[in-house]
């Protein structure tokens, strides 16, 4: 406990500690994944790995696990992208446009409100107004309602990368006489990029990882996997192995994101969160 | 110059439009369902105007009071141990350590998945005839526990998932804090010998006081919202020992399809939530204002 040394392996003693504690889950339920139905439910730690519960449900008729995969990237890809276009364009109104300050104020804190509270408590307005509009269980119903939950931190995130560009550089462009909105696709957008690309990203995962939502807009051709997922969860009788399956494949895009960008998701969420 | 007031108001109009049409319109939809009786006919909706009967059944709902309380519970219990775990953590490891890319992955890794994933990993680790959690204590000659459908544990159990999930960015937010704090007043404080609680208590405790409120606050909203989990871990079972209110609303409005209840009762939660958000940004701020 005196030297330096000591301290340090029980710091680092601490840390794989903390980090074995997050993994395991992890690791438990991947290799749920690969187990029997009945190595699973004798509690086997050593087991022979088995792809029968992926089989079953990418190809099984009675499961629409694809489907449900394909459901989530054009809602997610969808969202993500009405989030990017919007933010974008209001992020620079609010940052370089001299607008009211009123108006900024009323919009960010209305934004700021929308952010903080619960998505269920908005979920049956939303299913009647879907209903009665024609859009219950359709992608527009999906992607309108995701787009607009992720709108508040696609506009702060934004406003953020867009106040530290510089301002020389557009009013150069002002100068030769460019307009807003091509001094925002010539200029703004290509500088903003890896900013661009944070906020897709965090859109994208937060759209995709959405539940309540999900479940109470959708019926079975629009349904996303999360509530795919919850369905194997929550039948007469759970299909763990099914479920472990599911739940293991709709994390491949996260990890993905994870390995290619993990800066950009560490700026995302923090700006994110700290606003 | 009128042309640029013009395309200010445009570069607004797609957010603008989203807010209103998908977050000011429902709320005011949601504030007329909540005084109405809506009764679902050929999958339409048929109302007629119910005044505040809705509220008065509010007030005396017990599923509902459960509802409230469980969440405060849920909410207190497991943002104050992430805050407290995290700022160990924290702490531990803001001494420049290795392998920090490899950790700060790892960390990252509850927060990415679905909040169903989550629920469905501990499923799996809590169950009562072949989870890891009562094979490992049987081992130990103990249990075996039925965690999530014993009323005495189900809550803790929840808890003890949110605990998981979110300590881990509690961590992340306030190393990145205790990074940027000025180096130069602790080695100041390390000439005059100061101790290792001193240092805590009188220095990094109120330099990191803004970012630990906004840490607090941001959790504590995050956690009334809870509902992933719930549903797929205990469905607010057993009995209402893990009731939250956001399941409450979402079983009265869609299990029960009590849509006029439902209205109402989302309607007094997201009021609450507002003046509590509102009251305590203007606390914030005020005290930002005052130092």
């Amino acid at each position: 406990m005196t030297g330096p040394f000591d301290r340090r392996t029980l710091l680092h003693a601490a840390l794989a500690t903390a980090a074995a504690c997050v993994l395991f889950p992890f690791v438990w339920i991947a290799f749920a994944a690969f187990k029997t139905q009945i190595a699973l439910m004798m509690g086997q730690v050593l087991f022979t790995p088995t792809l029968a519960n992926f089989r079953e449900l990418l190809f099984s008729i009675s499961s629409d696990y694809l489907s449900n995969f394909v459901n989530s990237l054009v809602v997610a890809g969808g969202s993500t992208i009405i989030v990017l276009v919007a933010s974008t364009l209001a992020g620079y109104a609010i940052e370089r446009m001299d607008c009211p300050r009123w108006a900024v104020h009323s919009f960010l804190l209305f934004a700021a409100v929308f952010n903080a509270i619960p998505a269920i408590t908005m979920v049956g307005a939303w299913y009647v107004m879907a209903r009665g509009a024609g859009l219950y269980n359709t992608y527009a119903g999906l992607i309108l309602v995701h787009a607009t939950l992720n709108l508040p931190i696609g506009i702060w995130l934004m406003a953020n990368f867009i106040r530290e560009v510089p301002r020389e550089l557009e009013e150069a462009a002002r100068i030769d006489g460019c307009g807003t909105f091509r001094l925002l696709r010539m200029v703004i957008v290509p500088i903003v990029m890896p900013g661009l690309a944070a906020t897709a990203i965090l859109v994208f995962i937060h759209s995709w990882n959405e539940f309540v939502v999900a479940l109470s807009l959708s019926a079975r051709q629009t349904a996303t996997v999360p509530v795919a997922i919850a369905k194997y969860a929550q039948e007469h009788e759970t299909k763990y192995g099914e479920m472990a399956a599911g739940a293991v494949l709709s994390v491949v895009p996260a990890l993905l994101f994870l390995l290619v960008a993990q800066r950009h998701i560490v700026r995302g969420l923090t700006a994110g969160a700290v606003k | 110059m009128s042309r640029r007031r013009a395309e200010r108001w445009l570069a607004m109009a797609p957010a603008a439009a989203l807010f209103v049409a998908i977050a000011l319109v429902p709320m005011i939809e949601l504030a007329a369902m909540s005084m109405s009786r809506i009764e679902w006919r050929d999958a339409q909706a048929h109302w007629s105007f119910a005044g505040v009967t809705n509220y008065v059944r509010l007030a005396r709902d017990d599923l509902f009071r459960a509802g409230v309380g469980n969440t405060i519970v849920f909410a207190l219990g497991a943002v104050t141990a992430q805050m407290v775990l995290g700022f160990a953590l924290a702490l531990m490891t803001s001494k420049a350590i290795r392998g920090r890319v490899f950790y700060r992955t790892v960390f990252m890794l509850p927060i990415l998945v679905p909040g169903i994933v989550i629920g469905a990993i501990w499923k799996l680790m809590y169950s009562f005839d072949f989870g890891i959690l009562n094979q490992l204590l049987g081992a130990l000659g103990l249990g075996p526990f039925d965690w999530l459908g014993n009323a005495s544990t189900a809550l803790a159990a929840v808890i003890v998932v949110d605990v998981w999930h979110w300590t881990p960015f509690v961590f992340l937010l306030l190393l990145a804090g205790l990074e940027s704090l000025p180096q130069d007043i602790y080695e100041a404080a390390k000439v005059d010998g100061v101790t290792f609680w001193q240092e805590l208590r009188y220095i990094t405790l109120p330099l990191m006081l803004p970012l630990i409120v906004v840490t607090l606050v941001f959790r504590l909203l995050v956690a009334f919202k809870v509902f992933d989990e719930i549903y797929l871990l205990t469905a607010g079972g057993p009995g209402t020992a893990t009731e939250v209110v956001s399941y409450t609303i979402y079983r009265r409005f869609f299990t029960e399809g009590q849509t006029g209840y439902g209205a109402a009762m989302s309607v007094v939660v997201l009021a609450a939530l507002v003046v509590l958000f509102l009251a305590v940004s203007a606390a914030t701020r005020r005290r930002g204002a005052a130092t």
